[in-house]
């Protein structure tokens, strides 16, 4: 007879742990499996780490969890081939405490984070693949995984493995993903001393820089590159949609070895040795890809129900807060001794009424209207830096001449009406 | 039937670094693990289990961290672990090591009689193979070393027969019971662990001893306090030179490879070895 617990978890990255956290802090059973030969071994994000949702889970978590640099300064590059146009902010206050965001290595942090699970009294399984989840009579009674004799049983099964959840698409939750739902980033780990990342970067110790890179690092494909710097390497990493990939018929190592060898990257880089190469799909499609979120026994975190926002690179404090939500969801299951749909379904009003959805549904159409509409990528950023050119570049003509001609040079192909809508639509799409 | 296996955390010496300039393993470089020889012992005490019944203990030396190969070793089939860690055991030498062992052997003998210890043939960290057959010595057992198979365990005539490896083949060995034997990888596979073990493993915590939990011990041949070897020099061995890259397609590769095999006719000679 299968072992019986109150939740399984299936995957320890930040969504499977925060929520195996929660509901070992409440003394519920949990059992949480991971695939990897330990939390952190297999998972990939660019490597900003945000305050807040980390810290509804484990105040002060700066004084004691492996972290690289805190964030003081976020630039962004519009990059074309031979120029960056920058801006950003750098600020002191982001250096103190509380802080503001973290960079951090995944290996290392998560591995961390699942130990504070442990900690609460969680079992933690490693280097166990869970195949299938069982169910009997439309109630998901618990999973079977690879081992032998390996069926265990439990009241709710936590889905949280990850982008691809093989798990909720057997349960029907999910489709096959479009290819313009997903984004395939590659990225790479390269050590560099501290002092050459301290000066290069302009930085002290514990002082980080994260570089958002849009344009040409992307050969004007819809994504962005990043450039993070940790305590004695680097992060650096670019991601497209598939379908973009697809149509410009990009590999994607070559789209990351082009921005290495950048005329604007490649002293940041230089001299560094590559330490690691990591490749992973990111869920983009938003709001409208999310999928069915609970059912009978069962509910769905993180990137596996596709709680991810693009535009502002932010998916693992949602994985963390998601996991947070669906804790609190389970422990009322629990107290009324019901674990059905309608009971985990508090789980999805929960979702609907935190940032997580509302920042979702805010950006609904962004990636749609980037990707149908191509010129904002191809065409528009590449003029922002021509124009950012002429109106610096000190040659006799007046201000008021450069002014007209930027403008003029914006319109000349398009028409003035054309780029109004171009420039409603944008709007509408992120307002 | 009771099995002791004596297990150690190692650092992982596929991936550790060495520090250039002291020569010393740089420890934090490579994740710490089971040493494999000894994933192999405690897989063998699962089969032998399986055949004769009783119970499997695993016994370490080592930090508080330590723990981490008695569940794993729990993972494999193991019944109940022992760590034995005190500041005292710190920089132990293999004679200093097992000694401690043995008197923790002592002690988990009085609570049930040991039947077979097993040990894996070395530590991947250490590769000097002493500890095994140092704590037959103390124990007053036969230390059957490089053992390749278990042939037979007769519980009725209390004797087990063995194969040991040697250089051109093997011996059959058949010995007493409470015995002693390390054991090489190749005699056995380990196995997938079941799910009940991984989660029992998860729950699991190691029964821990401080040198003040053993009885009879003499602290001077404890630790570095026990330890007379003395390390007189470490260096890395320098990497092989020469040698001759082939270039070119595959067949033109193989094509110069069958000209140097057959303008080098002695490689085919057959040496006396040995």
């Amino acid at each position: 007879m299968p072992e019986k617990f109150d939740v399984i978890v299936v995957g320890a990255g930040p969504a499977g742990t925060a929520c195996a956290l929660t509901c070992a802090r409440a003394g519920l059973d949990v059992l949480l499996i991971e695939r990897g030969e330990y939390p952190g071994s297999k998972n990939v994000m660019g490597g900003v780490l945000y305050r807040k949702q980390m810290e509804d889970l484990i105040p002060e978590f700066w004084k004691e969890a492996p972290l690289e640099r805190p964030v003081i300064e976020q630039r962004f590059w519009v990059m074309d081939k031979e120029s960056v146009a920058s801006f950003g902010y750098k600020g002191l206050e982001w250096g103190v405490e509380p802080y503001n965001n973290f960079t951090v290595l995944r290996a290392k942090f998560d591995q961390w984070f699942a130990g504070k699970a442990v900690e609460a009294g969680a079992l933690l399984i490693n280097e166990t693949v869970v195949t299938e989840c069982l169910v009997e009579n439309g109630k998901v009674i618990g999973v079977r995984t690879d081992r032998p004799n390996g069926e265990v049983l439990a009241d709710v099964v936590v889905l949280a493995d990850g982008v691809n959840s093989l798990l909720s698409k057997q349960l029907g939750f999910h489709k096959e993903f479009r290819p313009d739902e997903v984004a395939l980033t590659v990225m790479e780990v390269i050590n560099l001393s501290k002092d050459k990342i301290n000066e290069r970067f302009n930085l002290e110790d514990n002082q980080g820089c994260t570089i958002e890179i849009f344009g040409d690092s992307t050969k004007g494909n819809l994504g962005t590159a990043f450039l993070y710097t940790n305590k004695d390497s680097l992060n650096i990493g670019v991601g497209t949609t598939l379908s973009s990939m697809i149509k410009a018929k990009l590999k994607p190592y070559e789209l990351l070895d082009y921005l290495k060898n950048h005329p604007m990257v490649k002293p940041l880089l230089a001299g560094g040795e590559s330490a690691e190469y990591l490749a992973h799909l990111i869920p983009e499609g938003g709001y409208h890809s999310v999928p069915r979120v609970a059912g009978n026994g069962v509910v769905v975190v993180g990137d596996a129900a596709q709680l991810v926002n693009a535009i502002h690179r932010e998916g693992s404090n949602m994985a963390m807060h998601s996991g947070l939500l669906a804790g609190e969801s389970i422990i009322e299951a629990k107290n009324r001794g019901n674990f059905s749909e309608s009971t985990l379904n508090i789980y999805r009003d929960k979702l609907h009424d935190s940032f997580i959805i509302k920042d979702l549904e805010k950006y609904k159409d962004a990636a749609h209207t980037f990707e149908s509409y191509p010129q904002y990528f191809k065409e528009y950023l590449p003029m922002m830096n021509q124009a950012m050119s002429t109106f610096f570049t000190v040659d006799g003509t007046p201000k008021r001449e450069k002014q007209k001609q930027i403008i003029k040079s914006v319109t000349a192909e398009k028409g003035r009406l054309r780029v109004l809508q171009d420039i409603y639509r944008a709007w509408k799409a992120v307002k | 039937m009771h099995i002791v296996v004596c297990v150690k955390q190692v650092p992982d010496t596929k991936i550790i670094k060495i520090n250039p300039k002291t020569n010393t393993l740089d420890r934090r470089s490579a994740p710490a693990i089971l040493n494999p020889y000894d994933a192999h012992a405690v897989q063998e005490a699962v089969k032998i289990r399986e055949k004769t019944g009783g119970t499997i203990s695993v016994l370490s030396m080592g930090p508080p961290q330590a723990t981490a190969v008695i569940k794993k070793s729990i993972e494999i089939g193991a019944d109940r672990g022992y760590l034995i860690t005190d500041r005292a055991f710190a920089g132990a030498d293999t004679l200093a090591t097992s000694y401690a062992l043995s008197k923790a052997l002592e002690r988990i003998g009085k609570e049930l009689p040991v039947d077979i210890v097993i040990c894996g043939k070395h530590a991947i960290d250490g590769d000097t193979g002493q500890v095994g057959p140092g704590i037959a010595r103390r124990l007053d057992i036969p230390p059957i070393t490089n053992v390749i198979e278990v042939v037979e365990v007769n519980q009725q005539e209390q004797t087990v027969l063995m194969k040991r490896k040697l250089a051109n083949g093997y011996e059959l060995i058949q010995t007493e019971i409470p015995c002693l034997m390390t054991v090489e990888k190749e005699i056995n596979e380990i196995e997938y662990s079941p799910m009940p073990n991984m989660i029992k493993a998860a729950r699991y915590e190691p029964i821990i001893w401080a040198v003040s939990d053993l009885e009879n011990v003499d602290r001077t041949q404890l630790g570095l306090k026990g330890s007379p070897t003395i390390v007189g020099k470490m260096f890395t061995p320098p990497r092989p030179e020469g040698g001759k890259k082939l270039e070119g397609t595959t067949d033109e590769q193989v094509n110069q490879l069958m000209d140097i095999l057959l303008e080098n006719k002695d490689l085919f000679t057959l040496q006396s070895s040995n």
